[in-house]
């Protein structure tokens, strides 16, 4: 008898941890898309032309004030909204690129990172100026609710599925954009070798302007998505979501596309068990903590092999 | 039908090209000599309008190339394969063929050009999934060439094809020249393999630290004093 309680109490408690452990999954897998999204941008755009461009993570803040708007001004539902803003990032990402990085492309790297930081700052406190600094309070737009999981007291929400299925689904067709158009192969040749690329007849700013593009767009899907999961936005939103997701591209391997995505939900699982077995305070210290382990032991990255730097 | 004239480059000051004249003519194996650092590549890229020279002028069939964005310069025939073969290593053997035929629309003229690059090449034939950076060195610059025929040129711009090749593969390549040639492809050839060079020319051109010191016939040039002493070892 005594026995059987015993086996009870650490049955029991074993269940709850279980049931703990796969929620902190979920939130972290669902956290770990917008990441993961983010982090595509990165490192599109890194592999491409070597740029860290920081004003990425501002993109994603204005992708999640576009949704805003296409929803409250324009009435739309998630799914317009969400096209709208991975429209209208595109649009963005490629001005950018035109006006800011395309006129330094021979310029030393530092110069070319300086106006990235320029660039970030320029988008976030216009958007103060124009859209108020005050954060705004997203519609409730897909319907509350949630599926029990297995049984265990664990739960996934309406969006929390929604965005791991889009997620999926963006990436899915990234990939086949990337490894199966004739755009996407372009893409790889302009990335591994610039000079060849145009010796094949590929205008080399175009493709460069269209990896701004998809990047960008991923990044607005992101920010819509945000939006819906923890319905507050604002204009310095992009800034730390940003950060992390510089970090997962880092921890993928900086340039490898299936390397940004595993780092992006490696992070979002990661913060997700720091707030919910330690302390939320410490999860935005742990992904500085990750870059700083990573670039010590392996600054190729998970996906990275270690010397595939071009002469 | 390609034509440069009195061409200069510079590179932060450093004067690599100087008042380099020359001429391919059609149907030709036009061969360009000299050793490293000559400007041979500075030429070929010049001509592909990889780097922008200060002052001269390059016409193909009349038309300024100087003005040509370069890569459209694909679209009028003129193909480089470029020195040190510049495979796309992480890319599979048949994407890299792919992207060679990347301007063209007919989908039945690239289908016939892959299958005879593949029939001229079966070792490419073989490796179709095979990544371009674990080719070998010879097996990388035919993938080089077949990607290079895939564009349809019309004039074709090879830098040191033989480079790090072995006497036997060198010996094919250039069979492959001549086969080329043949087939009607214009050939502007860069080598420092002088005696090989010289032996498929019809005409070629001497550079030394960035000037044309010398030119001639092939055959005549193979025999000349200069030539013998300073690449041919004789
Ligand atoms: N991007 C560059 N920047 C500065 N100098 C360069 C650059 N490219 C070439 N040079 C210089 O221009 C000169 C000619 O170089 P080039 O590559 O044309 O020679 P090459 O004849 O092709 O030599 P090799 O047989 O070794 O390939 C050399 O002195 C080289 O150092
Ligand atoms: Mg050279």
């Amino acid at each position: 008898m005594k026995n059987a309680l015993l086996f009870y109490g650490v049955y029991n408690r074993k269940g709850v941890s279980m049931d703990i452990f796969i929620q902190q999954v979920i939130n972290g897998l669902s956290l770990g898309s917008i990441y993961a999204l983010i982090a595509l941008g990165y490192t599109m755009v890194y592999g491409i032309i070597k740029l860290i461009n920081f004003a990425h993570g501002e993109i994603y803040m204005i992708g999640a004030y576009i949704g805003f708007f296409a929803i409250t001004s324009m009435g739309l539902g998630f799914i317009p909204a969400l096209i709208i803003a991975m429209i209208g990032c595109a649009i963005l990402g490629m001005a950018i690129e035109k006006i800011a990085y395309k006129p330094l492309r021979k310029s030393t790297r530092i110069a070319v990172l300086i106006t990235a930081i320029g660039v970030s700052l320029f988008l976030q406190y216009t958007t103060v100026f124009f859209l108020r600094p005050e954060p705004r309070i997203f519609p409730k737009i897909l319907t509350d609710g949630r599926f029990n999981i297995f049984g265990l007291k664990a739960y996934i929400t309406y969006q929390q599925l929604t965005i791991f299925i889009v997620t999926i689904l963006l990436v899915v067709l990234l990939q086949y954009i990337v490894h199966f158009t004739k755009t996407g192969k372009a893409m790889r040749a302009v990335a591994f070798d610039k000079d060849a690329a145009t010796l094949m007849g590929i205008n080399t700013n175009n493709i460069i302007s269209i990896t701004f593009a998809i990047g960008s767009a991923l990044a607005g899907a992101a920010g819509v998505m945000v939006g819906v999961y923890y319905s507050a936005i604002n204009p310095l939103m992009g800034i730390m979501p940003g950060l992390k997701a510089f970090v997962a591209a880092v921890l993928g391997g900086i340039g490898i596309i299936p390397g940004a995505f595993t780092g992006g939900m490696i992070m979002g699982v990661i913060e997700a068990m720091v707030s919910g077995y330690g302390n939320s305070l410490y999860r935005d210290a742990v992904a500085f903590l990750i870059l700083i382990i990573i670039l010590i032991f392996k600054p190729t990255g998970l996906f990275g092999k270690s010397e595939r730097e071009k002469v | 039908m390609l034509k440069l004239e009195n061409i200069n480059l510079y590179y932060d000051g450093i004067h690599a090209l100087k008042d380099v004249s020359l001429e391919v003519p059609e149907g030709k194996v036009i061969s360009l000599i000299g050793s490293n650092g000559a400007g041979k590549t500075s030429t070929l890229r010049t001509i592909s309008g990889l780097s922008k020279p200060k002052s001269g002028k390059i016409t193909f069939k009349d038309q300024d190339l100087l003005k040509v964005a370069p890569e459209k310069l694909v679209n009028m025939g003129i193909v480089q394969v470029p020195e040190g073969r510049r495979v796309f290593a992480p890319m599979s053997v048949y994407e890299n063929l792919e992207l060679g035929a990347y301007l063209r629309k007919d989908k039945d003229g690239i289908e016939k050009d892959l299958q005879r690059v593949f029939k001229r090449f079966p070792r490419l034939d073989e490796r179709r999934k095979q990544m371009a950076g674990t080719l070998s060195g010879g097996e990388q610059q035919m993938l080089a060439m077949g990607r290079a025929l895939m564009s349809g040129p019309k004039v074709l711009l090879l830098d040191e094809p033989s480079m790090g090749l072995a006497p036997i593969l060198v010996r094919e390549i250039f069979d492959i020249i001549s086969e080329l040639n043949q087939l009607g492809i214009t050939i502007l050839l860069v080598e420092q393999n002088a005696k090989m060079a010289l032996s498929i020319a019809d005409y070629a051109y001497v550079l030394e630290t960035g000037k044309i010191v010398l030119e001639g016939k092939g055959e005549d040039l193979a025999e000349s004093d200069e030539i013998q002493k300073a690449y041919l070892g004789g």
